[in-house]
């Protein structure tokens, strides 16, 4: 059986490839998909300490993690959408109307 | 195998009940109305507006009457305390004010339609639920409910840029500040083997308390947590988020979802992390410090208002991290008495914002407030009022607060802590007295220069009411706060 630790290692490299990059991409559609990358490397954590715990609470918040990312990205898109069609980019970098 | 029928006590979530029902009539009412006249959905009458505020009126009249006690239910995933029923009142109270504040606004702005007041709704019913929940599941499902409502409303006037970037900016980076608190969550479960926050504490205070996932979980819990009540270093998105957001909903930010996220701050860290409460305080000190500072210092040098109150509100929030630090009785009775200040304050200053932005807020720079008092007497003293309470000045309520929170300090042993809140204190009244230096001591631009003259500023009633409130709420707290700070002291979470 695989250990607990090989789990736990791959995801937290998912979590820091996620996390890098939303500082280094420019693009909100990408920065949008590593966040959910971050959000997935969660869920595997909960499941194999699920499994490693025999415990099903950790199913009960992978599943509600889901939920709540589909939520997220339902929203998530209607506002990049909104921003395209004034701006015609999403661009980070090109977004910037506001300083100080 | 044994199934296990959890009880389900729906008296003790009837408030959350009434909101939701309400937020959905508004909603359907707004579909079901006809529409004569193309783009007549901006042009509808007031009744969305005050339908909702009957809903949360209704709300705030359940809560009074909901029995004392401590009392948990939905298999331990609700609780219903003195604590919760104290943030509802202060959530209701914010969401209350704010849809007084709107109702004209939205007209204004053509956006008067059901959503809105939905969103509001559904937003509140999320913060009711973060200062209800005694499971780490049900606070982020109140945190999320909250923020997605939120992503929405700061993007609400979608043709305004600076609203689009916002949204976009809030969008982003509280998804991500979700991630990481999603992270610590996990990692807590896995080093304790539960959400439930009393099954953690229970767990921690038997076993030895050195492993280093739990520290690990615990410190990405308070960064994803500093995302949501703006600490420095994690405010980043606060100025531009608070700045190109709809006035009414900038208002509605900075008073009920940050009273939420430290009421679930609070839940979490005391409720379910208390023995590590010799690691956590190190941490939350210098967040304190860091955001009292880096907050009063740079609005010094803002001219947007709306901007300035963002650092401001950032600054506000240091406060209340002191008497989280402080961590004694006194000092959870701050945070609650605080919020409520804050609440009321805020939302004051933001409701003379909305009228004298005018519509397609123009006029939100401190130069357009030069000469106030002269042609608007009553708006200039009100907001005066508001600002003196921002800045800690009696006999308000923000003077009774920061004195509540740094005595809860000095209690505790933090006096070097108190002392940096105070000159902070101090910094901060500079930049709220520049605003009503110019309301009072310039004359008015069109009398020098004969240039065209401030249009008359429109109050509707709505707002009038609002202002009154604000206002009796300020001055009530601050000239005979014994009975509220009774009150705090009641609603303090059990150690």
């Amino acid at each position: 059986m695989v250990p607990l630790n090989h789990y736990l290692y791959l995801s937290a490299i998912l979590f820091t490839i996620g996390a890098v990059g939303v500082f280094t991409r420019r693009n909100a559609l990408i920065i949008y998909m590593c966040i959910e990358l971050m959000l997935n490397a969660v869920n595997l954590t909960f499941i194999a300490f699920s499994k490693f715990l025999n415990n099903m609470d950790g199913h009960i918040f992978a599943f509600m993690i889901m939920t709540v990312a589909a939520a997220e990205a339902a929203v998530g898109l209607a506002i990049i959408l909104a921003i395209f069609r004034n701006r015609e980019t999403v661009n980070v970098d090109d977004i910037n109307l506001m300083k100080g | 195998m044994e199934i296990i029928i959890p009880t389900i006590n729906l008296a003790s979530i009837y408030p959350e009940i009434v909101v939701t029902i309400f937020a959905v009539i508004v909603l359907l009412l707004h579909a079901f109305t006809p529409h004569h006249s193309p783009g007549g959905a901006g042009k509808g009458g007031d009744h969305l507006g005050y339908i909702s505020f009957i809903g949360i009126a209704y709300a705030t009249f359940l809560v009074f009457t909901q029995e004392g006690g401590t009392e948990y239910s939905f298999n331990g995933l609700w609780i219903l305390d003195n604590y919760s029923r104290f943030f509802r009142l202060i959530f209701l109270l914010g969401t209350g004010l704010t849809i007084l504040i709107s109702v004209k606004y939205v007209k204004d702005e053509g956006i008067n339609h059901g959503e809105y007041y939905s969103l509001i709704l559904f937003a509140t019913v999320g913060m009711m639920i973060m200062g209800g929940g005694a499971d780490l599941i049900t606070i982020f499902l109140g945190l999320e409910l909250m923020s997605i409502s939120l992503y929405v409303l700061a993007g609400y006037t979608r043709n305004r840029l600076t609203s689009n970037e916002s949204s976009l900016k809030y969008f982003l980076l509280g998804s991500f500040a979700t991630g990481f608190l999603l992270y610590g969550i996990a990692l807590l479960y896995g080093a304790t083997g539960t959400t439930n926050l009393k099954g953690i504490s229970g767990f921690i205070s038997e076993s030895n308390f050195g492993n280093p996932i739990l520290i690990m979980g615990m410190v990405l819990l308070v960064v994803g947590f500093g995302f949501k009540i703006a600490s420095v270093p994690f405010h980043m998105w606060t100025p531009d988020v608070y700045e190109g957001a709809p006035s009414p909903i900038t208002a509605f930010m900075s008073a009920g979802p940050k009273a939420a996220a430290f009421a679930a701050f609070a839940r979490v860290f005391f409720e379910g992390l208390p023995s590590l409460q010799g690691v956590w305080v190190d941490l939350i000190w210098i967040l304190a410090v860091l955001t009292m500072t880096v907050g009063n210092v740079i609005a010094l040098v803002q001219n947007n208002i709306k901007r300035m109150l963002a650092y401001s509100s950032i600054a506000h929030a240091g406060y209340v991290l002191v008497a989280f630090v402080s961590a004694n009785e006194l000092g959870i009775g701050g945070i609650l008495y605080y919020m409520l200040a804050y609440t009321f304050m805020n939302i004051g200053a933001f409701g003379i914002i909305i009228v004298v932005g005018g519509k397609g807020e123009k006029r939100v720079n401190v130069d357009d407030y030069t000469g106030l008092a002269y042609r608007h007497p009553v708006a200039a003293a009100t907001m005066s009022l508001f600002l003196f309470s921002l800045a800690g000045i009696p006999p308000t309520a923000g003077f009774m607060g920061k004195f509540y929170i740094f005595s809860a300090a000095i209690k505790s042993g933090y006096i070097g802590l108190a002392i940096i809140g105070v000159i902070n204190s101090v910094v901060s009244v500079y930049y709220y007295l520049r605003i009503t230096v110019a309301m009072y001591m310039k004359e008015p631009e069109s009398a020098v220069s004969g240039a065209e003259s401030m249009p008359s500023l429109v109050f509707s009633t709505a707002m009038i009411i609002a202002m009154v409130i604000a206002a009796y709420g300020v001055l009530r707290m601050g000239i005979f706060p014994s009975a509220y700070i009774a009150l705090a002291q009641q609603s303090h979470l059990s150690f």
